[in-house]
């Protein structure tokens, strides 16, 4: 019985926090994502398949950036479902963001499915070099 | 609620299972992604339609292939290039080799198969091949 928890863990839930209740009917997911911080800037990958450039939202309130994608699936016509594997509904997740971001510099593209969040360092935050010069 | 409870359905009742993981074990599969991507496969009287959620793929990556019942989805998604100074912090996403087959009810018209590729989900619909339909016979009345 093992075996059959791990397809849920392949496609996340979202979690919702308690007492909150959704309003829509469709199933919310986390979408897996990968964070990578490069000199300048820090960049979220997120794969959130049947999602494009319309139906993604992004909100930054304070230092809590949403990222909601809504998913409009797509039923062939007079068929039914005999094997399914994966669940479609929509994605969210939740990030928190320090200081060091320049939150006015933010930039997303949307992919075939795959969202790209491109948060640049502010120029404070920046590792410098500082230069060591040696006394004359 | 439904999907889960069919998807759970599904995998308990599919004998080959165990045998394709053992299958995987064996052949030292590279794929670390192990069972992704899912995939959906939804059947009419006369056609069947095969979805898959393959985001960022490149669509020269991917493979179909149809022998009579049998539909093979194969393809790969690469990881990006580490550059030197990136820092992971979080890694998620999969990445790697896959390769599928279904078995659908009926014979494949090999030369109808379509696939398109929106927004990061695959659809290939496989029609019924002509010679597979069931003939209609009509009573000639004496």
């Amino acid at each position: 019985m093992a075996e059959t928890g791990t397809k849920e863990v392949l496609k996340k839930e979202a979690e919702t926090p308690a007492g909150i209740e959704r309003t829509r009917s469709t199933k919310v997911y986390t979408p897996a994502v990968d964070i990578m911080e490069r000199q300048d800037d820090i960049v979220i990958i997120a794969d959130m398949p049947g999602v494009d450039e319309q139906s993604v939202d992004i909100t930054l309130d304070k230092n809590v950036l949403t990222i909601y994608g809504t998913v409009e699936p797509e039923i062939p016509e007079h068929h039914r479902l005999a094997f399914a594997e994966y669940g479609v509904g929509d994605y969210q997740r939740v990030f928190t963001l320090t200081d060091e971001i320049d939150r006015d510099k933010i930039q997303a593209s949307v992919k075939n499915g795959v969202l790209k969040l491109v948060l640049p360092k502010a120029e404070k935050a920046k590792t410098r070099k500082i230069e060591v010069k040696a006394e004359a | 609620m439904a999907l889960t409870n069919w998807d759970r359905l599904a995998r308990l009742m599919d004998p080959w299972r165990e045998f394709e993981q053992l299958n995987q074990v064996f052949s030292g599969s590279d794929a670390p992604c192990g069972e992704l991507p899912l995939f959906n496969v939804w059947l009419a009287t006369d056609t069947a339609m095969v979805t898959t959620e393959v985001p960022g793929i490149e669509t020269g990556a991917i493979d179909i292939s149809v022998m009579g019942k049998s539909v093979t989805v194969r393809g790969s998604r690469e990881s990006e290039e580490v550059k030197d100074g990136v820092e992971y912090h979080r890694r998620e996403r999969w990445y790697g080799r896959f390769s599928k087959t279904f078995e659908i009810p009926f014979t494949v018209d090999a030369d109808k198969v379509e696939a398109r590729f929106k927004k990061g989900v695959l659809y290939i619909s496989l029609p019924r091949a002509e010679a597979d339909k069931p003939k209609k016979i009509t009573i000639k009345s004496e």
